[in-house]
């Protein structure tokens, strides 16, 4: 039976669940509590809730008719790939079901002439690259949490990785996707060809964190696999110093393949977890990888090399074998649940900042530790200026999350009064719903609600995620505050 | 109407036409008047907003107001050896703003993206008169929907772009031009087969049974390929690229033109009116019938644009390719959500709405 405890509730669970049996089998809805516990949240467990019931469909039509039942009884529906989110977006909503893509995990097509594959929404990220492979192409984002996360959440979070400065995000890198409405419509959007007829759909599904619609099919570009790639490693006695090389190599006219920073306190807790060779001693490493044709490669080398050097490097060395490239990215790859090997829990934040403004951040970021009583370990998409400040708190210690929150929070306000954003690659979710009232005002955040309502004038899709009420951010008390003036008169300016 | 020189002044154009329900009809430099559906509406003559509000080479983006004109950005990031990599075309006088919302972008396409792809945050006037932002000048970005990315190519229908940021990138240290004599079939073959291979291919140009290869990259990478590749350095390069961005090359003369936009392998459709190939296969210009030019696009897999035709035609046919009738309900949502009375380029980009 579908549990029911809410008195207020509209959901009727005991009829919900008779409608979904209609056209579920039973290996495909879950109602019990042992079997819905492991779907009570995603990668950020801070947050916790337990639907009524978790459809794994295994067809599109049955996708269709689980949303047209939700849509007929007024049923929030929560979208999920892999969990992997680190913003809550694909947390349960209590009085709604989860719709589990997980099943939809096979590879449709491989075009090796076209270079591009149609995959179904659960399939793996890293997958995708490995049924390339063998054309010698690949897909080019790719999340640390590539052997989990799918390309469902991929498209929902509009996610990144390490060799997104380069060759693009996401949503660069999605053709087309097959979406079904709430109302159990379903839509092409974008196309194996150019440039879609009418509005750039694609564009504004991919990010939109499972608010829109669902996604049952996605069409992506292969590339060819570079023939070379070789990572140079620099370390640095201040992470201002780092920074500065950093615009120093865009400056340059360079965009290295991937181009990561990582504190002291990263480099510490990652080394002995995964041995990559990191120096100890220094304040900060940058990784910038090469990749393209052998000459192309020593060529490019050789100028990052001399720009680091005139940057202060202290040291830098450069990978000699595709053995120590894997090593010298295993341990960025492996960032976080290093950091979670020394601390009870911790707690990635995502915030992005103009790149010129990482050592005033980071220097911002010391204070705070202090003032929250928290350590704070930093690794950073140096490239494109996104930081991922991981806080390292206990959640058996009372209040320690919600200074663990407090913190994250006033990191993730700071981007925004830098120049930045409160999210790069993460989402929004249920995490930084607060922070949206501080990027956004009201106006932007009114048209956010309009969107939402074009695709789902009822707001079953993920409801409570992403784009918060106004009255929500009036709540938070920050609505008077607008865009542009000084946020923080408080903080000390650096 | 007098034209706008600011922000101030298109926020209270738009709201007296919002009050009064006039439709307007948006124009920076007029470049592109001869595109999309057909104007209407009175003139909102948006040439006064210009000028470049922030440029960061470091950073890789650069902000300008609406009319700025893409000589003009192009002639600043040229200083700091960098570029709009969409290579957008001018056709005169184009400005960054009605660049952005007809979403045109030029021959390296194939390689860097289209103009979407490195629109990193705007300021728009809505239908209403609201002053509304959206992304910013980072790199990265998710929080909220992706408004700035889905105003490119919405031919103004949205709201009124008053100054937008693009991410800027570095020039390529050394470009080099092949020729190669081949027909349409073996061009299309040959493209799509270098396409799967890590070659620094940055533009492609197939006319008259000669296919032109530009590379682009480090002088390592461009030498390999070369010597790879084999084929004929070509004759004044510079020239061949810009009058091919800029449609002055005779492959597009003629008052009738189809662009059709299909995945990078289809075939050859067997339309004898073909008339130039560009973006590895992708986009492929035609003169012709109207049916025959739009089903062999169907059939492609692709859609067709009638992209510069005479003004009968255009009110006939419509520009672009019709939209499912579920798509086009979502559109005339989306529409309402910025634009609730209509009046901002209306029929521009689709004759509903
Ligand atoms: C160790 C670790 C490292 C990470 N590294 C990175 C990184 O480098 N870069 C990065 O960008 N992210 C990273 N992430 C975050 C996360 O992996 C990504 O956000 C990923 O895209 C989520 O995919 P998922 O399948 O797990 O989605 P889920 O967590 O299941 O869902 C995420 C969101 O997508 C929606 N959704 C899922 N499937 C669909 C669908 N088919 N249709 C519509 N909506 C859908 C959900 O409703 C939810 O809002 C990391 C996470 C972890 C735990």
């Amino acid at each position: 039976m579908l549990k029911s405890d809410n008195s207020q509730c509209c959901v009727d669970p005991a009829n919900l669940e008779r409608q979904l049996r209609r056209f579920l089998p039973q290996h495909c809805l879950l109602v019990g509590e042992e079997d819905l516990r492991p779907y009570e949240c995603d990668g950020l467990t801070a947050y916790r809730e337990l639907p009524l019931a978790v459809c794994l469909p295994e067809t599109e039509a049955q996708v269709i008719d689980i949303l047209r039942t939700c849509h007929r009884l007024g049923v929030p529906v929560v979208a999920r790939g892999a969990g992997t989110g680190l913003s809550g977006g694909a947390m349960p909503h209590a009085q709604g079901i989860v719709l589990s893509l997980a099943r939809f995990n096979r590879i449709l097509r491989i075009d090796r002439l076209a270079r591009l594959a149609v995959v179904q929404p659960g399939v793996r990220n890293l997958a995708v690259s490995e049924a390339a492979a063998p054309f010698g192409l690949y897909y080019a984002p790719d999340p640390s949490s590539q052997i989990a996360c799918t390309l469902g959440g991929n498209v929902a979070e509009n996610s990144g990785g390490v060799h997104c400065l380069k060759y693009g995000l996401t949503v660069h890198n999605v053709l087309r996707i097959r979406v079904v409405s709430i109302e159990g419509e379903v839509f092409e959007i974008g196309s194996e060809a150019p440039d879609a007829p009418g509005y750039d759909l694609l564009a504004l599904m991919i990010g939109s964190e499972g608010m829109l619609g669902v996604v049952t099919e996605v069409t992506v570009r292969l590339i060819p696999k570079p023939e070379l790639a070789q990572v140079v490693m620099a370390s640095f006695a201040d992470v201002a110093r780092a920074g500065d090389a950093v615009a120093a190599i865009i400056a340059a006219g360079i965009i290295p393949a991937g181009l990561e920073m990582m504190d002291k306190a990263a480099t510490a807790a990652v080394e002995p977890f995964v041995k990559a060779g990191y120096d100890l001693a220094a304040e900060a490493i940058l990784l910038c990888e090469s990749d393209g044709t052998p000459e192309e490669v020593a060529e490019e080398i050789a100028r990052v090399t001399g720009v680091l050097s005139a940057a202060g490097a202290s040291e830098i060395r450069v990978s000699q074998s595709e053995a120590e490239r894997l090593r010298f990215w295993a341990g960025r790859k492996a960032a976080f649940p290093a950091v979670g090997r020394i601390t009870p829990d911790y707690y990635c934040m995502d915030g992005t900042i103009p790149r010129k403004r990482l050592a005033e951040m980071l220097s911002a970021i010391a204070v705070m530790e202090k003032k929250y009583g928290l350590r704070c370990a930093n690794v950073f998409h140096a490239g494109d200026g996104n930081l991922h400040p991981l806080i390292m708190y206990d959640a058996s210690q009372p209040g320690n999350w919600q200074r663990a929150e407090a913190f994250g929070a006033e990191i993730l306000e700071l981007s925004v009064a830098l120049g930045g954003s409160i999210t790069g690659e993460h989402g929004v979710g249920i995490e930084k719903i607060n922070q949206m009232c501080v990027q956004y005002a009201t106006p932007e955040i009114e048209a956010f609600h309009r969107i939402k309502a074009a695709f789902d004038e009822r707001g079953l899709l993920n409801p409570g995620k992403a784009v918060p009420s106004l009255h929500r951010c009036a709540e938070y008390g920050r609505m008077h505050v607008h865009r542009g003036d000084l946020k923080f008169p408080e903080l000390e300016r650096f | 109407m007098p034209p706008c020189s600011g922000l101030d002044d298109i926020v209270s154009a738009v709201r007296a036409a919002h009050d009064a329900a006039i439709p307007l009809r948006l124009r920076g430099a007029g470049s592109k008047d001869f595109y999309g559906g057909m104007l209407a509406g009175e003139l909102l003559d948006l040439s006064g907003c210009r000028g470049i509000v922030a440029y960061e080479p470091t950073e890789l983006y650069l902000t300008a107001r609406c009319a700025t004109p893409l000589a003009e950005i192009e002639a600043i990031l040229a200083e700091k050896d960098q570029m709009l990599a969409f290579e957008p075309p001018l056709f005169g006088g184009a400005t960054v703003g009605g660049c952005v919302a007809a979403g045109l972008s030029g021959p390296r396409r194939q390689q860097a993206g289209a103009v979407r792809d490195f629109v990193l945050g705007v300021k728009l006037v809505d239908g209403c008169g609201q002053v509304l932002n959206f992304g910013g000048q980072v790199m990265k970005n998710v929080a909220g929907y992706d408004v700035s990315r889905l105003l490119a190519g919405s031919m103004g229908t949205l709201g009124v772009i008053a100054e937008v940021t693009l991410k800027v990138l570095p020039r390529p240290p050394l470009e080099t031009t092949l020729v190669f004599a081949c027909a349409e079939a073996e061009a299309i073959g040959r493209l799509n087969d270098w396409g799967g291979r890590p070659l620094p291919i940055s533009a492609s140009f197939w006319h008259a049974d000669r296919l032109f290869l530009r590379l682009s990259g480090a002088r390592a990478a461009v030498e390999a390929a070369r010597r790879q590749l084999g084929g004929e350095a070509a004759m004044n390069p510079e020239l061949l690229w810009d009058s091919v961005r800029e449609q002055s090359h005779p492959a597009f003369a003629g008052s009738l033109l189809w662009r059709l936009a299909v995945p990078s392998a289809a075939p050859c459709p067997g339309l004898r009116e073909l008339r130039a190939i560009e973006w590895g296969g992708a986009q492929r210009w035609y003169d012709g019938e109207a049916e025959a030019v739009r089903d062999a696009a169907v059939r492609l897999g692709g859609h067709a644009v009638l992209y510069r035709a005479p003004e009968s035609m255009r009110c006939r046919e419509g520009a672009f390719a019709p939209l499912a009738p579920a798509l086009l309900a979502l559109h005339r949502r989306l529409k309402r959500a910025f634009d609730p009375k209509g009046i901002l380029n209306p029929g521009r980009l689709y004759a509903e709405f």
